[in-house]
């Protein structure tokens, strides 16, 4: 949780992304209705709310993981600064936008090849062949996701052999290999055990210096211990949105109270 | 106490059908392969004896202490490398292209019916259809390459619903994972997809060929001879460019044909021969899936995921 003991004016942060009336529909089912909801650059913001809220769908827009279903359409934008692009218009390339965010899912899902290989992925199709390059990207991304340590001397050994906790560390590294501007997380710790899960609640706490991090988790200490920012959303719409200390001891809404009380969801 | 004894009772009579069911299993079981292995020891009694090396390199002969089956296994090898390298390349693509790329809508379901109807095409039907169309159309003759293509076309929906299922056991996480990453499609495919399924698609490919390997209607059909005292010219030739293509027009047996042709004799000592053949048709099938089996295993060993 931050504890500044005065926190700056939003007016003068700067934000990295922002989602402006953003409605998303799955064939005639609305997923999302009209979201606005700004991301602050070098920060943390924690998507909470009930299962089947609609934070995974909200999520997956971003990096236009949606386009791969058919039956699926945006409404609105998803403006990502410095260059101010809306990454939901039909001109951008799906590709590119999915080149500049990178996203970590729910079960830790490495490739069935080599740890290096894995890491490498990203780079190797964005064109990269030089072999100490790669070399040192790969031993960066490893370092900056903490699992060096554990694999350094394993690099050739197949990802699948890791444990749960080092297998989503791994992904971790395989997103920040290719300098992400936003990392979208979803629910990263749901499949993993609790020394795992702080291990990786950690890595997040020391990565937000280096890059923008959206992350959905249905745990609210989750919420509280990693991200700056806390976004309560229920049924397809954003409740309450603020600094995550507010949000938690100082909610806005009745809805937000009572859900993050536990007296329902 | 009561209770207890009627619920012992009760779990008694259910296992009493257990045991009941896996008899009949086994029964079934038994029945099936006692065939086969009788089946195979009288070939082996009958056959064994001609078993040597000189008839694996005679042609076929007039008498049958002579005869050989150089020309039939040769000519078997040739086809199947013919029909490999056409129901390969054409399956897994389509496989690829109906799993990846397809939209699915009605033309895609009409023609996902139509593959998976063709599997059930009698085979002497493409030898119809080949004869017509390689034979005649083609001028092709009664060539290698015509009983390739005819036994790659016969084989094709086999290769294709292998390559399919290969490619849908490969997980969604791991397709978003590439995608995430700004992958496009066909690096998916090629970096993930095809490696990810190439056990099931091999494996789906060798028992392909291992039904080829055995069809007789079709390369009857299609006109290819039962006696024949050469082979087909070698692929690689001393002079440039080194390929020589020549084999794919040559006429040829296969073992089929040639078991066929000696069945239909009535000397003692040539029903010694096609038994002889047949087990030798017979431990190749079963090595080709033998080869699958381990093929299966040691790729799928890396992907466990
Ligand atoms: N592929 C899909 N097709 C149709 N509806 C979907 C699909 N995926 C999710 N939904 C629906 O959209 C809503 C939001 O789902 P999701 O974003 O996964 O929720 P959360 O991540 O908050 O648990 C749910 O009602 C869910 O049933
Ligand atoms: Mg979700």
């Amino acid at each position: 949780m931050n504890d500044e003991p005065k926190k700056p004016d939003l007016a003068t942060l700067a934000k990295k992304a922002e989602a402006r009336e953003l409605n998303f529909f799955y064939g005639a089912k609305q997923a999302l209705n009209k979201i606005t909801l700004p991301i602050y650059d070098k920060r943390v913001t924690a998507l909470i709310g009930p299962s089947g809220c609609g934070k995974s769908t909200f999520l997956r827009c971003f990096n236009r993981m949606h386009d791969l279903y058919p039956g699926t359409r945006y409404e609105g934008e998803i403006r990502l600064q410095p260059d101010d692009v809306n990454l939901l218009s039909r001109e951008v390339d799906p590709i590119e936008v999915r080149m500049r965010l990178a996203m970590v899912f729910q079960k830790p899902n490495p490739f069935p090849k080599s740890i290096f290989e894995n890491v490498a992925y990203g780079l190797r199709i964005r064109g990269e062949k030089r072999r100490t390059v790669l070399m040192d990207r790969v031993e960066q991304a490893l370092k900056d996701a903490a699992l060096w340590n554990e694999v350094k001397d394993r690099l050739d050994e197949l990802a699948t052999t890791l444990s749960g906790g080092q297998q989503q560390r791994l992904c971790i590294a395989r997103a920040l290999a290719c300098d992400p501007e936003l990392l979208l997380f979803d629910e990263p710790t749901s499949a993993l055990d609790p020394i795992a899960t702080a291990s990786i609640e950690e890595l997040i706490h020391e990565l937000r210096e280096k890059v923008t991090i959206l992350i959905v988790t249905h745990n609210m200490q989750q919420a509280a211990r990693v991200s700056d920012f806390t976004a309560y959303m229920y049924l397809g719409d954003l409740v309450e949105f603020g600094w995550t200390d507010d949000v938690f001891f100082r909610p806005q809404k009745k809805q937000t109270e009572d859900y993050i009380t536990g007296r329902f969801g | 106490m009561t209770v207890a004894l009627e619920l012992r009772q009760t779990i008694a009579r259910a296992k009493r059908r257990d045991v009941a069911f896996v008899a009949l299993g086994i029964a079934a079981l038994l029945f099936a392969a006692c065939t086969f292995v009788a089946l195979f020891l009288d070939m082996v009694s009958d056959g064994a004896a001609r078993l040597n090396g000189d008839f694996f390199t005679q042609f076929a002969s007039r008498r049958a202490e002579r005869a050989g089956i150089l020309a039939a296994w040769v000519g078997s090898f040739a086809v199947m490398i013919v029909t490999a390298l056409f129901a390969v390349p054409l399956g897994v693509s389509a496989g690829i292209y109906l799993e990846e790329y397809a939209p699915r809508n009605r033309m895609t379901a009409l023609i996902e019916i139509n593959i998976n109807n063709l599997a059930g095409v009698p085979s002497i039907v493409y030898g119809l259809l080949a004869l017509g169309l390689f034979v005649h159309t083609f001028g092709l003759g009664a060539s290698v390459l015509t009983a390739g293509l005819t036994l790659a076309l016969l084989i094709l929906p086999v290769v294709i619903v292998a390559t399919r299922e290969a490619i849908r056991s490969v997980p969604g996480a791991i397709r978003e994972a590439a995608y995430a990453l700004g992958a496009t499609r066909w690096q998916m495919v090629q970096h993930h997809v095809l490696p990810y399924s190439m056990p099931g698609i091999l494996t789906g490919v060798i028992i392909g060929l291992s039904r080829a390997i055995g069809e007789t209607a079709p390369i009857v059909t299609i006109g290819a001879v039962s006696f024949i005292a050469f082979l087909p010219p070698p692929p690689i030739s001393t002079e440039f460019p080194f390929l020589n293509a020549d084999w794919l027009a040559s006429p040829f047996t296969a073992m089929p044909i040639q078991i066929f042709s000696w069945t239909s004799r009535p000397e003692e000592a040539f029903q010694a021969n096609a038994s002889a053949a047949a087990l030798v048709l017979v431990v190749m099938t079963l090595l080709m899936n033998a080869i699958a089996i381990w093929l299966r295993y040691r790729l799928r060993r890396n992907l466990n995921w």
